[in-house]
């Protein structure tokens, strides 16, 4: 082509000037969302960083005083440890037993649904068609003491803590799953959806028994989802108060619980706002060690 | 060991893929399915790997029966069209997949062995995205031979390769294919791939086969007018046998007569097709030398291609022949509106049934 170019052209190439490379568009694309995020997350967080560091003996009537106390976080820490040992304890257990769940369904949409896949998908995302805390309330009514759930059980001689499943930790968790299940789902069926199903095929071929090829193969070209569903499910969870505030009692408050009644109910400013960001660099560093423990480049 | 099919049928809801096919694959050949797509050469394939269950009839392994094996039982390998290379493994973790699962020992060795084989040495850490396609061909080939299958499937697998990497890879899969005496079943919808490497060569189409033998001996004396033509091409003149004199056979074609012999006719009584093929006639301007067939047209068309020219010729009863003429012969192009004799020797044509 080139070669028979140079035979033929005679006399000087026309000019054509190169086209203007746009260096500015990424920068105008970044720029609405960029500066969204600026007005309403960075400039807040550092009024949230400020206030966690205010003289704690200050109050909403009285005003509070920049005293760079550090010793806020300390106390917050200290405080409320348990807390914060519950959240991730129950966010943990929520994030293996929606992936327990989510897994099998993810499969089973993607690879053997067939025609039913949309209507599948559709239930997934059902849900999200009703308020959250909606839907939450609606598991206080079927874990109520009086509810069907209960009742059942008492059937079948199922031993209940205090004869009651409402107001415990696993009525907390059971909602948690519920209400994250979908974000667990929606990456792992993506990621399950997009292996070709002839890499199972020569999985088999190559002597792999269903199991192994499930571990050769499926699992590990499935990690991205996992991981993203795993993130999805375990960040809001660990944050997550309205569960434990329908689903449980004091004794099941997670850290998110504490924030909340320290800064709506109580009006401590400064140590709701340590404890804000006690939970987002908990949550970073689970995450960070997560992802490096797993190490799919694809994800961070 | 010998790969038997009998009776072999697959029906898809009310298709019919493979219908009653009935084969065998020799120990050590190279076997090539050939057909065009839909005619149930994958199908057939599909059904010896296991990735499909043959609704009715036996595929066996020398004595053993396989029909109902799952894929991860059966001694055989594929080298799947798409080649199907485990995207998050290295090449060497893909080579090393069949073996690993087996609980072989010493794979390092097979694996390198085999890498080398297929000249790709020093390739093992590298992921398939980092290879190009006719390396990624040469890994999906390495990864099913170091099993040492008893027969290694090859689903259309120089497919994705452009014209002279293909030409390369045939070459490197025969000399391959030699040097393991492994048994190959090649499925191919490329006529000149599957002369051009297998002993055997089996048309198919429609779930059946239409001819089964060698490539020389398909092509020389094909057995139907499907075959004649799927097989390269075909000038199929429709006449009416006159009767026999010693060993040859006479047709009468449109007023014409011609004389073949008899060892080259599937029919001998009634209406049939005279087949000649377009490489085998030769033109002249004024007649045909003695003992020749011959018959008259006119030149319509001249396509040059390098080594040959390719004539259409209009006979006098309207139908086009072709003609391809090496570009050896004294003289220039003939240009169309010439008019010429084709001929050719008695033994170079065929008589088929008429379908």
């Amino acid at each position: 082509m080139s070669a028979l170019g140079q035979l033929v052209s005679s006399g000087p190439a026309p000019v054509v000037p190169p086209r203007r490379r746009r260096r500015w568009l990424p920068y105008l694309l970044l720029l609405p969302g960029g500066l969204w995020l600026a007005l309403f997350f960075a400039i807040p967080a550092a009024q949230l960083f400020a206030t966690s560091l205010y003289d704690p003996t200050g109050s909403i009537e009285t005003g509070y005083a920049m005293a760079w106390e550090f010793g806020n976080y300390l106390d917050a820490v200290r405080q409320y440890a348990g807390h914060f040992g519950r959240s991730l304890g129950y966010a943990g257990l929520t994030t293996v037993l929606t992936l327990l769940l989510g897994y099998p369904l993810a499969y089973a949409i993607a690879l053997k649904s067939g025609r039913w896949k949309n209507v599948l998908l559709i239930c997934v995302v059902a849900p999200f068609f009703t308020s959250f805390l909606v839907r939450t309330l609606a598991w206080k009514v079927i874990l109520a003491d009086t509810g069907p759930v209960v009742s059942t059980l008492n059937a079948l001689h199922v031993p209940l803590p205090d004869g009651r499943l409402l107001a415990t930790a696993p009525a907390v968790i059971a909602g948690l799953v519920y209400n994250f299940l979908p974000f667990m789902v929606l990456p792992l069926y993506a990621s399950l959806e997009r292996l070709d199903p002839r890499l199972l095929e020569a999985a088999g071929d190559l002597y792999a028994r269903p199991f192994n090829r499930f571990a050769r193969v499926t699992l590990p070209l499935s990690m991205p989802g996992l991981v993203a569903g795993t993130l999805l499910t375990f960040i809001p969870a660990a944050g997550d108060y309205i569960n434990a505030q329908l689903l449980g009692t004091s004794r099941q408050f997670m850290i998110g619980n504490v924030i909340y009644s320290r800064f709506l109910r109580v009006g401590d400013y400064p140590t709701a706002a340590a404890l804000s960001f006690v939970l987002m660099a908990v949550i970073l560093a689970v995450v960070f060690v997560y992802v490096r423990r797993v190490g799919t480049e694809e994800v961070l | 060991m010998e790969l038997r099919l009998e009776g072999v049928t697959k029906r898809f809801g009310g298709f019919t893929a493979v219908d009653d096919l009935t084969l065998t694959v020799p120990q050590g050949s190279f076997f090539a399915l050939l057909g065009a797509s839909g005619c149930g050469k994958t199908t057939t394939l599909r059904m010896v790997a296991g990735l499909e269950e043959p609704t009715a009839g036996r595929i066996l392994l020398g004595d053993q029966d396989v029909s109902r094996l799952r894929p991860y039982r059966r001694p055989v390998n594929t080298v799947f069209q798409s080649y199907a290379l485990f995207p998050h493994l290295t090449v060497f973790d893909n080579v090393a997949f069949g073996l690993r699962r087996r609980g072989v020992r010493d794979v390092k060795e097979r694996v390198d062995r085999m890498l080398s084989l297929v000249r790709l040495s020093g390739f093992g850490p590298r992921r398939p995205a980092q290879l190009s396609g006719g390396q990624q061909q040469r890994v999906a080939l390495a990864r099913a031979l170091v099993n040492q299958p008893q027969v290694l499937l090859l689903d259309e697998p120089l497919g994705a390769l452009d014209l002279k990497l293909r030409r390369e890879m045939q070459i490197e899969l025969k000399r391959i294919q030699t040097e393991v005496g492994i048994t190959f079943l090649h499925v191919t919808h490329d006529q000149e791939e599957a002369m051009w490497m297998a002993d055997t060569v089996a048309v198919m189409d429609a779930g059946r086969i239409q001819q089964l033998g060698a490539p020389t001996e398909m092509y020389e004396f094909p057995a139907s007018a499907f075959v004649a033509n799927f097989l390269g091409q075909s000038n199929l003149i429709a006449a009416t046998v006159d009767g026999r004199s010693g060993d040859d056979i006479q047709v009468t074609a449109h007023g014409s007569r011609f004389a073949l012999p008899a060892a080259r006719c599937r029919a001998v009584s009634g209406e049939v097709l005279l087949g000649v093929r377009p490489e085998k006639l030769h033109l002249s301007s004024d007649s045909a030398p003695d003992g020749y067939n011959a018959i008259r047209g006119v030149v319509t068309d001249a396509c040059y291609a390098g080594v040959s020219t390719e004539y259409l010729l209009r006979t006098e009863w309207e139908q086009e022949i072709s003609v391809f003429a090496a570009n050896a012969a004294p003289g220039g192009l003939l240009s169309p509106g010439t008019e010429v004799v084709a001929y050719w020797h008695p033994s170079h044509s065929f008589v088929l049934e008429k379908s």
